[in-house]
């Protein structure tokens, strides 16, 4: 991640702190509930830019994570189920100064506002989308989402869901998404340091939070987050770094003709230099459409920037045609424009 | 021998393929320039190209020009220039007995026949006894006309439309000129075919010259206001009237927009002026459209919005989000024929109670209509200002029929304009700033715009607490919210022109309409007014609120008549706003403008004592 963070600043000392991103609005999700280390991770790494306040705006649609907005001392916009895409991209082209968050949920995203989802990545608008994926609908009380695992039983799917999951991030990237990151709810650090991510880069960035919803889907991601499982079941990737995991880091991953394969490490004549090394700057989307996939049990979860690709953005794209159309402007004023053509005088 | 003729009305129809919209506007802008006042009306089929020689593929268009005042396109054709059977079929009721027909011999073929089941040819058997036919053969002598420059068929045949022009031109003793400027103009890149169209046009006004097989008529001058005039369209009008908003403003436009028709001009339109900062977003549906426009409000541009009928159904969702965030947000809706897809190139009205009511919950907002091709200009002006000053989203209800028309237009000076008043909140260490505190005579809150230092906030679609706008369940607090929100909008009344009245002020009859039935009603009043009949006509542009003076408009008259293009959605919100009245109807659903032999006859019933 050398070349992003060459990109933002990182102040010392801050002059804000996380007390001057946290609003007087009691926070009002449930005990124990992810989104309450998601807010904190937020308000955590906020200071830590080179942003004034002011220039932060959270748009969130609707759901439990949309809720976020009001929690934050920024400005804030608590929008539309599955729209909060298209407002963030009206605000942003109305001021590209500004930073856009979009806080959304799986529900939010992949369903109701998939559509909104996948043509924002297309155009590659400079936002920074933070989903929460709980695999859950919460907010309306425990039906299952795009996202809940086959055969999950809900109180829509009384019988187990039929329906086959998205993986959001081979959705971002199907759709080409230039920047997927995967984070955890249990790791402050992590998402902090994600979050900063996201921001240094240019284009739209989508954070998946692996989040936990007590109430309706307790510990959906426990075999990728909790104590005894986590080392087996995450593969923490970095750019550049060979892909090793496990509890004694004796695991990678390697590439079998078109396939990812686990291996281990001194088993088979099997050495480091075997493992893939990660490449998050590659423009080929193969690989991290495959490692976005990877599934556990069978697989580690790949954490960390899978995907970060340089590409032009659509508000830069946009100003830049708006800039070059000022050198040939036509017409100077809307008088000139209205006297323009065929006119007569009658007397 | 040249006939001199208060006002005609001229059709040219072919199919869609055949250039009939460029010759009829061609047409237009030369009777334009040579000062007669005018109204057009484009008439084409949904699809594209519809099979060649099909009643689908008949496009139309027809324009009356006059040397008097000319507020309809006309009742009745005068000439009709027919290319093919199936364009001659479509159109020979609305002809008037005795009227000419310049058909194209060539396009009246067996092939043609046969597309449309005729087994005789009715420029050939006595079909059209009653009119004066010219029988042309266009199609040959166009290509005559170009044959050494080398043109495939396909180039050649498309110049039979320059021929009809020709013709017309000779016949209506139009000056030429301004056309040979277009067409140099327009093919100053394939100097060729440029020749060739030049070539067909002068070949067809010899033709007309040569075979004289009537009187040319000519068309004076009108004589209307001093002044400079040009052409323009609804669509356009709309367009530039958001154009000189931002100007004034100094505020950028941003254009959320997804194609429909027949809206979609006025985005092309937009597209074009990148350089005065407007960003035109073409979004993946109508629900983005709306949404980025509301994002871009939000971060202090002029947010819009357009759409047609199944559009503006899509984007109810959102406009509740703009009224519950109380933003500025201007939506045009070009109304067409309805329900679902509908009649999506024909005029109607029908959205009227769509506008007003069409949203979840109570959500009243700002409904206007523009009434004519270049007033369009002043109401997506004044969709601004009232959006802006008021804080609240505005509808402009245009139609098809406005949208596509053009008439001559006295060129507004921006300067005249008025101002528009940005309530921008700024910040003061002194005073909190509350997204919800209200200015004390408007009731709209202040704009506060994300970059500005002080004034972080947060809003959204759930319900606010008064003033502080923070989040709020309190039953007590959404009822007077619900108040507010619509007490914000009555009070728009105060700030909007009385209701005026055409003609006597108290008398018999009150013809009542709105938006873009004006010109056929304003003719038909006249008229009936110079045959000294008690009647007078109101037509309203601003729909909610109605003009405060509504009630003691309509009490002046022993009868009210409500006319528009639906069953009668205006005459009910009439009666629900103003129960203490008595309203007829006239209404018509055909797709088709009102005419004014029509309207004349349904008033007049009205009118028997
Ligand atoms: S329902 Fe689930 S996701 Fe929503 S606030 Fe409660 S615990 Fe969190």
């Amino acid at each position: 991640m050398m070349a992003e963070a060459e990109t933002i600043n990182i102040k010392a000392p801050v002059k804000l702190t996380k007390k001057d991103f946290t609003s007087d609005q009691v926070v009002r999700w449930c005990p124990g509930c992810g989104d309450y280390a998601i807010l904190a991770a937020m308000q955590t790494a906020l200071p830590m830019l080179d942003i004034p306040r002011e220039n932060h705006v959270f748009v969130s649609g609707i759901g439990c994570a949309a809720r976020f907005p009001y929690y934050m001392e920024t400005y804030g916009f608590h929008t539309l189920h599955g729209r909060a895409p298209s407002i963030a991209t009206g605000v942003k082209l109305a001021n590209p100064h500004l930073t856009v968050w979009e806080m959304t949920g799986d529900g939010d995203s992949l369903s109701i506002g998939g559509n909104h989802f996948i043509h924002t990545l297309r155009r590659n608008i400079d936002i920074n989308i933070i989903l929460f994926n709980n695999e859950i609908y919460g907010l309306t009380k425990g039906q299952y989402s795009p996202t809940s695992k086959k055969g999950l039983v809900t109180k829509s799917t009384p019988y187990g869901s039929v329906e086959t999951p998205f993986s959001p991030g081979e959705l971002v990237i199907g759709a080409l998404g230039s920047f997927f990151a995967r984070t955890i709810d249990t790791n402050p650090k992590h998402m902090a340091d994600t979050f900063i991510k996201s921001v240094g880069h240019k284009g739209t960035s989508v954070v998946e939070i692996l989040q936990n919803c007590v109430i309706f889907n307790d510990g959906t991601h426990d075999l990728i987050t909790s104590k005894d499982t986590k080392d087996d079941y995450q593969l923490l990737l970095e750019h550049g770094k060979p892909m090793i995991f496990g509890k004694e880091k004796n695991k990678g991953i390697k590439l079998n003709g078109l396939k990812l394969e686990v291996v281990k490490l001194g088993e088979n004549g099997i050495t480091e230099k075997d493992l893939l090394v990660h490449d998050a700057y590659e423009a080929d989307p193969t690989l991290h459409s495959m490692l976005a996939r990877m599934q556990a049990p069978a697989f580690p979860v790949a954490i960390g920037v899978i995907r970060a690709v340089k590409q032009p953005t659509y508000n830069d794209l946009v100003f830049e045609q708006i800039e070059n159309s000022k050198q040939k402007q036509k017409f100077k004023t809307v008088n000139d424009l209205l006297n323009s053509g065929e006119t007569w005088i009658v007397e | 021998m040249v006939q001199e003729l208060e006002k005609v009305v001229v059709k040219f129809a072919g199919d869609s393929g055949d250039g009939m919209q460029l010759t009829g506007s061609q047409f237009t802008n030369t009777s334009a320039l040579m000062g007669n006042d005018l109204s057009t009306f484009p008439d084409f089929p949904a699809e594209i190209r519809a099979p060649a020689g099909t009643y689908a593929g008949v496009s139309g268009f027809q324009v009356q020009i006059g040397n008097t005042e000319i507020n309809t396109p006309g009742d009745e054709v005068d000439v009709l220039v027919a290319m093919n059977p199936a364009a001659l079929k479509v159109n020979l009721h609305s002809l008037k007995k005795g009227g000419i027909i310049i058909a194209d011999s060539d396009g009246f073929d067996p092939k043609n026949l046969n597309k449309i089941n005729l087994s005789s040819n009715p420029i050939e058997d006595d079909t059209l006894s009653e009119y004066k036919l010219i029988k042309a053969p266009i199609t040959s002598l166009t290509k005559k006309s170009i044959e050494g420059l080398g043109l495939d068929t396909k180039s050649q045949a498309r110049c039979k439309n320059m021929f009809s022009l020709g013709v017309m031109y000779w016949l209506f003793n139009r000056n030429i000129d301004s056309t040979v400027a277009f067409i140099d103009q327009k093919f100053k890149k394939d100097l060729q075919l440029g020749d060739a169209n030049k070539k067909a046009l002068f070949a067809g006004y010899h033709f007309g010259e040569t075979i004289e097989a009537t009187p040319s008529y000519t068309v004076k001058p009108a004589k209307i206001a001093a002044g400079k005039y040009r052409q323009i369209t609804g669509n356009t009008a709309l367009a530039w009237g958001l154009l000189a908003a931002s100007e004034k403003t100094a505020k950028h436009l941003f254009f959320g927009s997804y194609p429909i028709t027949p809206a979609s001009d006025i985005l092309h339109e937009l597209s074009k002026y990148k350089y005065w900062d407007v960003k035109t977003f073409q979004a993946e549906d109508e629900i983005a459209a709306i949404c980025s426009a509301i994002g871009a409000s939000y971060a202090g541009d002029i947010g819009v919005t357009c759409t047609a009928g199944p559009g503006l159904s899509l984007k109810a969702e959102a406009m509740g989000l703009a009224i519950m965030t109380e933003l500025p947000l201007v939506i045009i809706d070009v109304q067409r024929g309805g329900p679902s897809t509908g009649l999506p190139t024909k005029t109607e009205q029908a959205d009227l109670l769509q506008a007003l009511y069409g949203r979840h919950a109570e959500s009243p907002l700002i409904v206007i209509a523009p009434n004519t091709a270049s007033n369009c200009f002043d109401f997506a002006y004044m969709a601004v200002k009232l959006s802006i000053e008021h804080m609240t989203p505005v509808i402009i209800l245009s139609d098809a029929y406005l949208a596509n028309g053009s008439e001559p237009w006295k060129i507004p000076s921006v300067n005249n304009l008025p101002a528009i008043q940005i309530p921008i909140a700024k910040f003061d260490a002194e005073n909190k700033y509350f997204p919800y505190e209200r200015n004390v005579e408007k009731l709209s809150r202040y704009w506060a715009v994300p970059g500005t230092k002080g004034l972080e906030h947060r809003i959204g679609g759930l319900e606010k607490e008064d003033k502080t706008g923070s989040v709020s369940y309190d039953p007590v607090n959404h009822e007077k919210m619900i108040h507010i929100r619509a007490e914000k909008v009555a009070r728009v009344a105060q700030y909007i022109p009385e209701q005026t009245v055409i003609g006597k002020e108290k008398s018999e009859l009150l013809v009542v309409g709105w938006g873009g039935t004006y010109g056929a009603l304003l003719t038909a009043v006249k008229e009936l007014q110079l045959e000294n009949e008690s009647i007078s006509l109101a037509h309203f542009n601003y729909l909610n609120p109605l003009p405060k003076n509504t009630a003691e408009v309509l009490g002046n008259f022993k009868k009210i008549l409500v006319c528009e293009l639906n069953t009668g959605q205006f005459a009910h919100y009439l009666r629900a706003s103003f129960p203490q009245f008595k309203y007829e109807q006239y209404n018509k659903i055909q797709g088709l403008p009102f005419g004014v032999r029509e309207l004349k006859e349904q008033i007049k019933k009205y009118l028997i004592k």
